[in-house]
Formats: structure tokens, sequence, C-alpha cells
């Protein structure tokens, strides 16, 4: 896949130098999911972030962020519906994820700061954010810093709620932390040696399955061959070995609600009710409610996972294009 | 004696861990400031300890090399002082400022590595606060192999450092430690996390030199 790296213009919307998408062999179908239209790379300070482009390159601008241990590709079917109806959807992928460089650091603000640099390779006026999961929570603490990059922004079940864990108390919370902080140290120790472990398309879907339990499998098969590369052994997933779930120092959810609390601009968000999908941030509606926006709007789907957009695509590619409406 | 550096590696990264006084033992561990690096020779203050003295430079920091794009926590840098650990295993750490917080939290997370911990003053001890502060959120040029980078000066005063965060790591140390105080506190600026760690009945407070003294 032939990429190019953007530059920056003088341009209301950047018009990024991007490669058109040759058809690939190896990416397995899915009913919807379409390759992007035009890919590329920018940088964040010395370190290369993958990004793709659907739609008219002429159309508004949506950026999407993806959640935790996803990556653009995720987006393979929302994100052509959404450009579908005249949007340029723009989504890169988060560094040690996907196709972007791996980094010798990971943490919340540097991800965040990600997301500022490749807003402003995009555009240099305010456009539409998306974010899912972590990168719905990371985007609202950036727009708390720097509202002025959005005009409008929705959240897809990246709301955390401080009162989602109820049944974990102060001993178990503890003994979580300290095996996720050994588990975390021996991992970098072994840092060089760590590789991705090898398989097929259907041992890789079947190994991702836990994560996302409610997604078909069709759908995992056709994620490892867009998020996963092939080598002699078989397909890796391109993640880099050294990150794993959790690892967020003393993060409170309380803290993400406050930014919540401060947006400025119009605001959609939507929780999944379903709790015991394993990814999901679990909050309710009663939650969010409190600190919700001015004029935000919140929705709520206790039969609908966490991973909203790609189990009910249309339903949610639908919902967010009517609360776009108005914003174009 | 003029200290002798050896680099270790953490992933991809050099580290420079310094020797500032030979000796046999278990050694005692120096972790500098906020964008200081380790001292040239041996304080006056580790006079009383027999053992090695060794003092590292945290990623970004002194010799040490420079990562690409920052990314910098205290939960991130453990993994430069677990690098030592993992090369001269167990330590007594004196940890000044930004490195008496990552020597607590390193304490709790390796305490079968960690003989005691002495948390003193220095650059960086107030952190961001027990609560993150105002947000602020700027992407800075590459900075190359300049010390102290940057993004390592941006990232790490700015790390919320909430009082219980602390002293779940205190928890970990006294439940797991066989010294009786493995935890000293000779710091006189108290940020709230520090206040919450000198309070704690397992804690107690002693000057430099007599805390360095106890653990050797």
């Amino acid at each position: 896949m032939k990429s190019t790296a953007i530059g920056n213009t003088d341009r209301r919307w950047r018009r990024p130098r991007l490669a058109n998408v040759p058809e690939t062999d190896q990416t397995r179908e899915f009913p919807g999911a379409k390759a992007p239209d035009r890919t590329g790379s920018i940088d964040s300070s010395g370190l290369r972030l993958a990004l793709n482009e659907w739609g008219d390159p002429d159309a508004p601008v949506i950026a999407m962020v993806h959640g935790g241990f996803d990556f653009s590709r995720t987006f393979d079917v929302f994100a052509p519906m959404i450009a579908e109806a005249g949007w340029r959807v723009v989504a890169w992928d988060a560094r040690g994820h996907g196709d972007s460089d791996h980094a010798h650091l990971y943490g919340w603000a540097a991800d965040v700061r990600d997301h500022l640099a490749a807003i402003q390779s995009i555009s240099s006026e305010p456009i539409v954010l998306l974010g899912h999961s972590k990168g719905g929570g990371q985007l609202l603490d950036l727009l708390d810093g720097r509202p002025s990059l959005a005009r409008a922004f929705v959240n897809l079940d990246g709301l955390p709620s401080q009162f989602s864990s109820p049944d974990v108390n102060d001993r178990e919370r503890r003994r979580m932390r300290r095996a996720d902080l050994a588990s975390g140290l021996d991992r970098r120790r072994r840092r060089a040696e760590l590789t991705r472990r090898p398989d097929t398309i259907e041992g890789l879907a079947e190994r991702r399955q836990p994560m996302n339990p409610r997604l078909s499998r069709e759908w995992l098969e056709y994620l490892v061959t867009v998020g996963a590369r092939h080598d002699d052994e078989g397909w890796r997933w391109k993640i880099d070995p050294v990150l794993h779930l959790g690892g967020f120092g003393p993060w409170r959810p309380g803290w993400s609600l406050d930014h919540l609390a401060a947006l400025e601009m119009p605001f959609l968000g939507v929780l999944s009710g379903v709790q015991d999908d394993p990814m999901g941030w679990k909050s309710r509606r009663g939650d969010i409610e409190p600190f919700l926006p001015p004029g935000g709007q919140l929705e709520f789907y206790d039969e609908i996972g966490h991973f909203l957009h790609i189990e009910q695509t249309r339903f949610i590619a639908d919902l967010v294009l009517k609360f776009l409406e108005p914003h174009r | 004696m003029t200290r002798r550096t050896e680099f270790l590696l953490n992933g991809s990264l050099r580290l420079a861990l310094h020797t500032l006084a030979e000796g046999e033992g278990r050694p005692l561990l120096l972790l500098h400031g906020l964008g200081e690096q380790s001292p040239r020779t041996r304080p006056a203050w580790t006079n009383a300890w027999n053992g090695p003295v060794l003092a590292l430079d945290f990623t970004g920091h002194g010799e040490s090399e420079v990562p690409v794009s920052g990314g910098y926590t205290p939960e991130g840098l453990m993994s430069d002082v677990d690098a030592v650990l993992a090369d001269r295993g167990p330590v007594t750490i004196v940890g000044r400022g930004f490195g008496a917080w990552v020597g607590l939290l390193v304490a709790g997370a390796r305490t079968s590595l960690v003989h005691g911990v002495v948390l003193f003053d220095g650059s960086g001890i107030v952190g961001g606060g027990p609560q993150p502060p105002t947000p602020y959120v700027n992407v800075l040029p590459a900075s190359g192999s300049v010390t102290p980078d940057p993004y390592a000066l941006l990232e790490l005063s700015r790390d919320p450092r909430p009082p219980d965060y602390a002293l779940d790591y205190v928890r970990f140390v006294l439940e797991d430690s066989d010294i009786e105080h493995p935890i000293v506190v000779s710091a006189r600026i108290r940020p709230d996390w520090l206040a919450a760690v000198a309070a704690d009945i397992g804690v107690i407070e002693l000057p430099l030199e007599q805390a360095i003294e106890s653990f050797a």
C-alpha cells in the first residue's frame, strides 16, 4: 500500500498529499466494508502516525479517533457510511497501534497530544470530532484544553463513570493495580524479545473474540487482514507487543466528567447499556447526565454493546448524521 | 573517585548508570529530580553508606537517551529503575523530588528488590498536584538528543498524584517488606501525596543522613 507524508498547507481544509489506496488481494470481504480512499501519515514530534481517509476530499471534515487496542481500519464500515452522506472522514492510528510507529513511551497525555498533531495537520478551522471508547475519553481532555478545535463532538461509549465499578472494593482494586504493575514491568523487561504470536486469520480472530464477544467472527477475520501483517510464520497483530490493557496510572473517571461539563460545542454522547461487555465502560445514563454540557444530547442503548458503531453500524451512523445535520 | 558510567538498555533506549563509589554489598541508588541529572561525585550525605553508590539518569535526562515524541509518565519511568534492578539486584533507593515519587512507585512494584526507600526534597516533588491541572496540550518540535527533554519537563511536571494513589504503593511496600520501616521521609517540602505518606503509621521521618544510615 503506497503512502505519502502529509504536509501542512494554509488552506482552510488542509489537503494532505495522500496516495490512493490500491486494491489488495489480502483483504477479506465484509458487507459494507471499504478500504480508505486515501492513506498517508502525519508527524507528531518525530513520530509517524498512519492516517486514512474516506469520501470527498472537499467535503466538510469529521475526524474519528479509535479506542484502545483498536486501529483506524475498525471504521471500515462506519466511515464509508458517514462519507457517503457527504463528509470527508479522517482517522489515524494511535502510537503503537495499526500502521503507526511504535514509541518508546506511551501515555494518555501523549495520545492526546498526538490527536492534536493529527487534527492540526487536517484543518486550521474547527472540525467535527468523533471518538470511540478511550479515543472519546481522550478527546474530552483535548477539547477542555483546546475547545476551538471542534465545532461539534460525538462520543461513542467513551464517557467513564466514577460509579461504574461499585462492586470492586479498595482491597481488590489495590490487588488489581499491583498485578497490573508487575506484569507491565515484566513486559518492559522482555521488550526486546517481545513479538505478537503468529496465527492463522481464523486463529487471531478467535483470540480477539473474548475482547469483542458481540462482534461476528466474519468481522473479526476481516479485521485481522487489515490490522495484522503476514510473514513466514503467519499473521500477527501490528500493535506494539509492549502495550497491554490498563496501565492508566492514577487516572480517575471523575476527571473526565469534569472535562465533559466544561465543553462548549454541540455534543452527542452515546452510551452502551450492556454491562457485561468486557471492553465497555459501563456508564449509566444517570451517571453522566449531571455532567452534560448545556444543550448536550445523551443517548443510551441497553441492547447495543460497547462497539456500537460496529454492532449497529447503520443505526449509529444515522444517529450521528442526524445530529450533525445542522453542523455541516 | 571520578564517576564511572555504563549503559543499560531499556527496550532500545540507553540509560546511563553512574558508579559514584565502589564497594561491596547492596548498592545505594540515587534518583535525581526533574530536569536534573546524576551528581558528578558522591554527595557527602551518602558517606555513611559503605556499599557501592550508584546514580541513574532517567530517560531523557543527563547522558541517557531521549525518546521520540515524549510520552513520559512516572509509571513508565519505573521501568528505568527496573532495568537497574534487573542488572544489579536489590538496592536501597534515595530519591530526590521527582525521583522520590518514582522511588516510592518502584518500591511498591518491586518489593523484593527495593530494600528501603528514602524520599527527599528536589525538583519535581509536587508534580501536577492531587488532581490534573488545567489542561494544557501542545505539540513541541522534535527534541533530538538534547537533555533534559522538553517533553519530560512538560509531562512530568503535570502528572496528577492523588494521596490515596500514593498510599496504595505504601501499602504494597509495607505488606511485603521484612524491614521494620522500609519507607523514610526526609523531605521538608510536603505536597499532598508526601504529607499522606509521611502520616502513614508504617512510615517514619528522619534527617537524610540518618535515613541512609538506617538502611546501611
